[in-house]
């Protein structure tokens, strides 16, 4: 466990010290800021609709920094060969791979926390009340998403050689699940049958990401979400991921270094 | 008792392309370093050097045969909790100080909290790169990245040194400091086990050399004696069993 946090905390560092994430937040900060300012008619409404527009926002900009922070990690580690100095010493390749993954999935908790704050500050600034509840719950369902995304992202990066296209791939990919996955099952019904089948098998295959996006929670101030159904986001959450970096593992097992 | 043990070892590199012939880099391959020893392990460029380096590290596996540190088969990560490890080219995480990169790899071999700031004080200072610790490593020389590498093979105190050239890239001053570190191990009964091209240094600093020549142990054996039996130098040994053609 030291080993993996000790890995972990390496990739958190590098985050923190290169400019994407920074580079990120300051145009989100200035869409949104944008967005609010052809705010001319001071309609109720329009504070909906800016709420919206910086939740997809974060989205989307989560999304980009989970997916390419993950890339990049092992394609890095193998062109720089730090990866000879560092798996020369007793760490195991599964360790390795945690290490990578948690680091990751930290990195873009601790990049979400500044977004979710951002835009705290934002609807604070048109509404009176804060549901600080509701944010929390939102925004853990979202970076347990992430968590996915990062396991998928990481086994992308051993099986496809190019860091880049894998990068592309898997933001079609959870794109894709995010916008399609939940009609997948509508669609297979009007469909002749080897491909109906073939596309009931994938809906039910895909983690279906989109169940863990719950913006309404936020934008339209709905309940919070019983105790029951977060543990069971939990725990799909959970599956998918140990699958994937379980996956991960078997490719990069026995995998030679050059 | 042997630090160090290969037995019959092969090492063929499989192309993804169909068709393309397998490249044997090492064949047959059977060596063995005793505690205490600095072992030069020697060869011309695409030798296999580096290629059986990769297997004791366990970074490639290898095709047929055994290699052992300390006993324990390499395929074991434990096999490397006490060596330390200079890889041929040397790049680290460029965005960490080299403090910041010697406390994770202490992290890593689990020494203790109270132990690591001494340990990471004491490499630092061995390699003279006290006065850089807290800059980040792409502001480092070529020579400062190489003795940073240095600090980070010695950081858990190895008994065993594997290091693939670590000589080059330095200037007179910096290969003599790796000579005296070298020899300041072997003081302290350390194994170093290393490949490099600079034949007169290995002549002063190693006790025996391993000469491979196409993946195939060509000499092996104490440098006194070989010295004695060629009544040549290591220089002149060397070409010659390469098969390089003398000059007159
Ligand atoms: N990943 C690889 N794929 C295919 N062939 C390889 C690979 N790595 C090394 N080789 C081949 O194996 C042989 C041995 O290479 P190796 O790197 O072990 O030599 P070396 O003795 O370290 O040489 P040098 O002194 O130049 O560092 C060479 O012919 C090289 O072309
Ligand atoms: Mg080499």
């Amino acid at each position: 466990m030291n080993t993996i946090w000790a890995l972990a905390k390496i990739v958190v560092l590098e985050m923190i010290r290169r400019k994407d994430f920074y580079v990120l937040f300051i145009l989100t900060v200035l869409l949104t800021g944008m967005a609010g300012s052809v705010n001319l008619f001071n309609d109720h409404s329009i504070v909906r609709y800016l709420k919206e527009i910086c939740l997809l926002l974060i989205w989307v900009a989560s999304l980009v920094i989970a997916i390419t922070c993950t890339a990049r990690q092992i394609p890095m580690e193998r062109e720089q060969r730090t990866i000879f100095p560092l798996l020369a010493k007793p760490v195991t390749r599964a360790q390795f791979l945690l290490g990578k993954f948690l680091g990751c999935w930290v990195a873009t908790g601790l990049a979400l926390l500044v977004f979710y704050l951002f835009f705290g500050v934002v609807s604070a600034s048109r509404e009176q009340h804060w549901p600080v509840l509701n944010y929390l719950q939102a925004g853990f369902l979202h970076w347990l998403m992430l968590g996915i995304v990062i396991a998928a992202t990481l086994l992308g990066s051993i099986v496809f050689a190019a860091p880049s296209s894998n990068g592309t791939i898997c933001f079609v990919c959870v794109a894709g699940i995010l916008l399609l996955g939940r009609h997948l099952n509508k669609v297979a019904l009007g469909l002749a049958e080897p491909l109906q089948s073939l596309l009931y098998g994938i809906y039910f295959v895909i983690p279906h990401l989109e169940l863990f996006d719950v913006r309404d929670l936020i934008t339209h101030n709905w309940d919070l979400i019983p105790g029951g159904v977060m543990a069971l986001a939990i725990l799909y959450a959970a599956t998918y991921t140990a699958f994937l970096l379980t996956a991960a593992w078997l490719v990069f097992r026995r995998r030679p270094l050059n | 008792m042997e630090t160090l043990t290969i037995d019959n070892l092969r090492v063929e590199y499989r192309s993804r392309a169909v068709g393309d012939p397998v490249k044997t880099a090492v064949r047959g391959l059977n060596l063995r370093v005793a505690q205490g020893e600095v072992f030069g392990f020697l060869g011309p460029n695409g030798a296999g050097k580096t290629s059986t380096m990769n297997v004791l590290l366990g970074f490639v596996p290898p095709t047929s045969g055994t290699a052992r540190l300390f006993g324990v088969d390499v395929r074991e990560p434990i096999a490397r909790q006490r060596i330390g490890y200079l890889p041929e080219q040397t790049y680290y995480y460029k965005f960490l100080t080299a403090e910041e990169l010697l406390r994770f790899y202490a992290e890593i071999f689990q020494i203790p909290k109270a132990e690591r700031t001494q340990r990471i004080d004491a490499v630092l200072k061995l390699v003279e790169l006290d006065h850089a610790r807290t800059r980040q490593i792409k502001t480092y020389s070529k020579g400062m990245q190489q003795r940073a590498g240095l600090a980070q093979a010695l950081i858990n105190n190895p008994d065993l040194l594997i290091l693939d050239e670590p000589t080059s890239g330095l200037d007179p001053i910096g290969r003599m400091k790796v000579r005296e570190i070298i020899q300041r191990l072997k003081s302290e009964g350390k194994t170093v086990f290393f490949s490099s091209h600079e034949l007169g240094e290995v002549e002063t600093v190693c006790d025996r050399i391993a000469i491979l020549h196409q993946g195939e142990l060509k000499t092996e054996g104490r440098v006194s004696d070989l010295l004695r039996q060629h009544g040549a130098n290591l220089e002149q040994i060397f070409l010659k069993i390469i098969g390089h053609p003398l000059q007159p």
